[in-house]
């Protein structure tokens, strides 16, 4: 077990150096030249190289790598003169048009994101799980039909529309809660539930469409098995029986999937931050695209990265633990 | 004669289908008493396995019928309320199923499986307790280094190793009667004579009855008394191991013993398979159900189509066939 952690964790590191790579390389190989976006429209030809040779784009995009990299484990120093900029570890970049370390960029926004992602996980999982166990074991009645026909709306609904939809049904109509605002946790605890309350739901309503129908059919897929079958022989109790023996084998495959959704979500919820107007990774990406402003998206795309990286390697070991049949190959 | 352990009664099992109503079994009756074995045998949807889950209450579904009565110690089984034949799984009457691949819940160890089969009858039974008795079922059907093993999970054993695992969770509670569906068809053959020499000796240290389901006639031979022989969900025979192979009567049972080689006729009889296929147990023929690829029902002058045969005594057989008696009690070689 200690062996397949082991490799695994290594495995996960290099890949993360091939996705950063692979990353850099993309951003360094497009045509927009990051330092002519430094300074405006009508921008002085010295100004752009002085900036090019401050920031270090006119080195080959390899030694830019290495210089980046170095940058995330000690920190980062622009410019030798008096007006040289330091970015501390782990150094991210410098975003030259909003005048800021990137990785106070990101420090500020991921705390909204993350806040988002696991309100709106925790819901999803919940009503999936139920709702799809719900359906299962009442198959063919009326809770699978209700169960069902409420993913395929949840699922047909684009995030924009439910979002908008929500905040005009709560928040103009019927005034239930205030325009969402974000607030930071240890500010107020109150405030931050009630302006993420319907990012979640919105968020939560279509991925838990998705988990209804994976928590319904793997349960159905369980309860055909042989296993089962000797189980219901052995004398078990229809409890005992669905929890050890059904829910145990249809819920650890969702396991591994809900660990990479999480990681996804962790990334940005693009969409749903804009539609909520807030301030998390997602609505940052978002911006600077917008804005051209490269060493922002190369970050966010790194971070985003690392999140999926990470949860796989997670979710690997995690599994490994769920099912014994894996634990000892 | 003493009232026997279970007592089967026109047994009907249906389930309905998008296609149409499958009718899996019809009309089956049979008694098994303390200790003593029977086998049910035929083809793969003759309904022999749907009989033995009958017995069990296994098969549910939405659209299923179990008709007719199934007296196990005077107490129909088919009539019980849930929580009594709950109580009676795995206790009373215990199963062995095909595949022991599938057959084992692969997320827990077979020790924990094993004590579960025990501690579901027996509530409040320590874990030591529980250990010592599954460290004691998995000595007995013979797995070396009980130890060690009751550690492991299902994944970790052989085919045969995992079917002796599920025989002894069904053994540790000493039930009365064992219904084994078809336990060596998915192993080796050298593993099967072994497994079925495991519920041999455990049917005699236990006075379990044991009914067998199969479609090898070899395992038949070796290990029962009785034999039951089905074809569409009827019974076409019911007679003793010795009269059933040494002198079969129904022209199903010749067809199938001639469609098996054997060693000592090998050098000049030619194997014989039974022309056709099953018919299709949605859309059932007319009369006798084996009439379409039966030999003689062409000198009958079409009674086998219209008319269902009833078991009638031949000798010391039952035969559900319109053949004259003589006819089928003349041994098979002459008429052949």
């Amino acid at each position: 077990m200690l062996y397949f952690v082991a490799r695994r964790s290594i495995f996960a590191i290099i890949l993360l150096f091939v996705v950063s790579i692979f990353t850099f390389w993309i951003f360094s190989a497009l045509p927009a030249d990051p330092a002519a976006l430094t300074c405006g429209k009508n921008c002085r030809p010295e100004v752009i190289e002085a900036n090019r040779a401050r920031l270090g784009y006119d080195k080959p995009w390899i030694e830019q790598y290495g210089g980046y990299m170095k940058g995330i484990f000690v920190g980062r120093t622009y410019g030798e003169d008096a007006a040289a900029i330091h970015c501390s570890a782990p150094s991210l970049g410098y975003s030259y048009d909003r005048h800021e370390c990137v990785s106070s960029l990101v420090a500020k926004t991921f705390p909204v994101t993350a806040s988002i992602a696991f309100g709106a996980f925790v819901l999803w999982m919940f009503l999936g799980i139920t709702l799809g166990t719900w359906a299962a074991l009442r198959r063919g009645k009326w809770p699978d039909h209700l169960a069902t026909s409420l993913s395929v709306v949840g699922i047909s609904f684009p995030s924009f529309f439910l979002g908008l939809l929500s905040v005009l049904i709560f928040v103009i109509w019927t005034k239930l809660l205030p325009f969402p605002q974000y607030v930071g946790i240890t500010e107020n605890p109150i405030k931050w539930f009630s302006s993420l309350i319907l990012p979640w739901c919105v968020l939560a309503v279509l991925s838990a469409s998705t988990y209804i129908r994976m928590t319904r059919n793997g349960i159905l897929e369980v309860m055909n098995e042989e296993f089962v079958r000797l189980g219901i022989a052995k004398g078990l109790s229809r409890k005992k029986l669905i929890v050890k023996y059904v829910l145990r084998a249809a819920l650890t495959p969702i396991a591994t999937i809900a660990g990479i959704d999480f990681a996804f979500l962790l990334g940005g919820a693009l969409v749903t931050e804009s539609v909520f107007n807030l301030p998390g990774l997602g609505k940052l990406t978002l911006a600077a695209v917008t804005n051209s402003d490269l060493p922002i998206l190369v970050a966010t795309t790194l971070v985003a990265a690392v999140f999926i990286v990470v949860a796989n390697a997670i979710v690997d070991i995690m599994y490994g633990f769920l099912d014994p049949r894996v634990r000892t190959k | 004669m003493n009232t026997p352990l279970l007592s089967v009664r026109d047994l009907h099992v249906n389930f309905g289908t998008s296609e149409g109503v499958v009718q899996a079994v019809r009309g089956v009756s049979f008694d098994i008493g303390t200790g003593e074995t029977l086998a049910i045998v035929g083809e793969s949807g003759s309904g022999k396995s749907v009989t033995a889950s009958a017995i069990m209450r296994l098969n549910f579904g939405a659209d299923i019928r179990v008709s007719g009565s199934a007296m196990f110690e005077g107490k129909d089984i088919l009539s019980m309320g849930e929580e009594e034949i709950r109580k009676m799984r795995g206790s009373d009457i215990a199963m062995i199923f095909q595949d022991p691949l599938t057959a084992l819940n692969p997320f827990y160890t077979v020790g924990n499986q094993i004590s579960e089969a025990y501690a579901i009858h027996h509530p409040g039974t320590s874990k030591k307790e529980l250990r010592a008795l599954a460290l004691d079922a998995i000595e007995k059907v013979g797995i070396p280094e009980p130890v060690k093993r009751i550690k492991q999970y299902p994944h970790e054993f052989s085919g045969g190793m995992r079917q002796r695992i599920v025989i002894a969770m069904a053994l540790i509670n000493q039930p009365k009667l064992l219904i084994a569906d078809e336990p060596t068809t998915a192993l080796d053959v050298t593993v099967q004579a072994q497994i079925l020499e495991l519920i041999g000796s455990m049917q005699e240290d236990y006075g379990t009855a044991v009914i067998l389901i199969t479609h090898d006639l070899g395992v038949v031979a070796e290990v029962t008394e009785r034999v039951l022989v089905m074809y569409a969900g009827r019974m076409v025979e019911k007679a003793s191991v010795v009269d059933a192979f040494g002198s079969p009567t129904h022209p199903y049972t010749r067809g199938l013993l001639n469609s098996v080689k054997s060693l000592d006729s090998a050098s000049h009889s030619r194997l014989e398979p039974i022309p056709g296929i099953p018919p299709s147990l949605i859309d059932l023929p007319s009369g006798c159900p084996f009439h379409e690829r039966c030999r003689y029902a062409e000198s009958l002058n079409g009674k086998c189509a219209t008319e269902v045969p009833e078991l009638k005594a031949v000798g010391n057989s039952w035969s559900a066939c319109h053949l004259p008696i003589e006819v089928l009690a003349t041994p098979i070689k002459e008429s052949l």
